[in-house]
């Protein structure tokens, strides 16, 4: 892979870095307080169920994914599915195969960068790096690689200081398991206002509900996941007519 | 599940998101940008679907018919979605919701 930053001697390469995290910094701080909230909650949360402290640390390394992580730490408690767990994780992150098609341009030919951009890319770091320019005289690999670094840590170390916090607070945790709940309905929501068409929503809460009813709680996510595959790909024509409908009316409001 | 069960549960759901993260560019980079409509489909009305199925997934202990009747659940749930209609504050509704239900089954149920 071409790398486009040139070879230039160290102290002015130190500098290169330095103005790049400077100018990074300040953009990620949105993300700052909403990682550390958030990954608070989730550390909290997995010392909650019993599992080990580090854990949310190694999960949010390894995997780093809010949603994701949230189930796998659930999936942990049940019985050993490695299919059911694989098949969950692609559809929470199907969306990054949309991320990476967006910035299929922007992240090559970074060498080892680009590749620690795609392997750490979440929400909130696409939101910023996919908009952001740097600063004039700003090394833009250098740029985005530091906006992606810094929202990983905030999420790593929020995540390990909540399951700390967790592990020594003096009142009972029960019911904060409560917290990826919240967060899904609340996800949920946002989706259904974004969406011109709530066929698929319903969807989503549907197939499941009559898929825990037949095969009860242990065993429903696989025929769940199925189900909602084949109805949306069954029910295209429909959705995608409701689709073209209601997007007129989204563009009379935007001026 | 074993400490290796566990080890390998992670590592399956590292792998599957590293395949949904490196796979456009292994496969786009280059020519053809474009991906097949049905994917581009699928893209657009899965998260909602998605998302709907994991409030499902995390309700899925819930008792209608015994213990408290998931009416806890409920009213939380309820919490939140009010406070996210009003406020529209994704953390706030987050953290509302949770401590609404803390609250409930720690004082009241």
């Amino acid at each position: 892979m071409e790398v486009r930053t040139e070879r230039i001697p160290s102290r002015q390469r130190q500098g290169v870095c330095l103005s790049a995290l400077g100018a990074a910094a300040p953009r990620t701080i949105p993300v700052l307080a909403g990682y550390f909230v958030l990954g608070l909650g989730y550390g909290i949360y997995v010392e909650s169920l019993g599992l080990p402290v580090w854990l949310p640390m190694l999960m949010g390394t390894v995997v780093y994914g809010g949603s994701l992580e949230f189930v796998l730490a659930s999936l942990l408690l049940g019985a050993f599915s490695p299919l059911s767990a694989f098949l969950m994780a692609l559809m929470i992150q199907a969306r990054h195969l949309f991320y990476g098609l967006a910035m299929l341009e922007r992240y090559k030919g970074y060498g080892w960068r680009s590749a620690y951009m795609i392997f750490a890319m979440s929400d909130e770091t696409f939101s910023i790096t996919c908009s952001a320019q740097p600063p004039e005289g700003v090394d833009r690999g250098w740029f985005m690689f530091f906006i992606t670094l810094l929202d990983q840590l905030y999420w790593v170390l929020s995540a390990g200081l909540g399951a700390v916090v967790g592990s020594v607070l003096p009142f009972s945790t029960e019911g904060v398991d409560f917290v990826m709940t919240a967060m899904f309905t609340v996800i949920f929501l946002n989706q259904w206002e974004k969406d011109p068409q709530h066929y698929s929503a319903l969807i989503g809460v549907a197939a499941p509900l009559a898929c825990l009813a037949l095969f009860g709680p242990g065993s429903f996510l696989l025929p769940s996941m199925g189900c909602i595959l084949v109805l949306l790909l069954v029910l295209r024509r429909p959705i995608e007519a409701a689709e073209a409908q209601n997007q007129p009316k989204k563009q009379e409001v935007d001026p | 599940m074993t400490a290796v069960q566990m080890g390998l549960t992670v590592a399956v759901c590292a792998a599957a998101t590293m395949i949904t993260r490196f796979l456009p560019f292994l496969i786009f980079s280059g020519k053809d940008r474009q991906p097949p409509e049905a994917v581009q489909y699928l893209g657009r009305v899965l998260p909602a679907a998605i998302f709907g199925m994991l409030v499902v997934y995390c309700l899925k202990n819930v008792t209608p018919f015994e213990g408290s009747r998931g009416i806890p659940e409920a009213l939380a749930l309820l919490a939140t979605v009010a406070l996210h209609k009003w406020k529209h504050q994704t953390l706030l509704s987050i953290a509302g919701g949770t401590l609404c239900y803390v609250l409930l089954v720690q004082l009241v149920f």
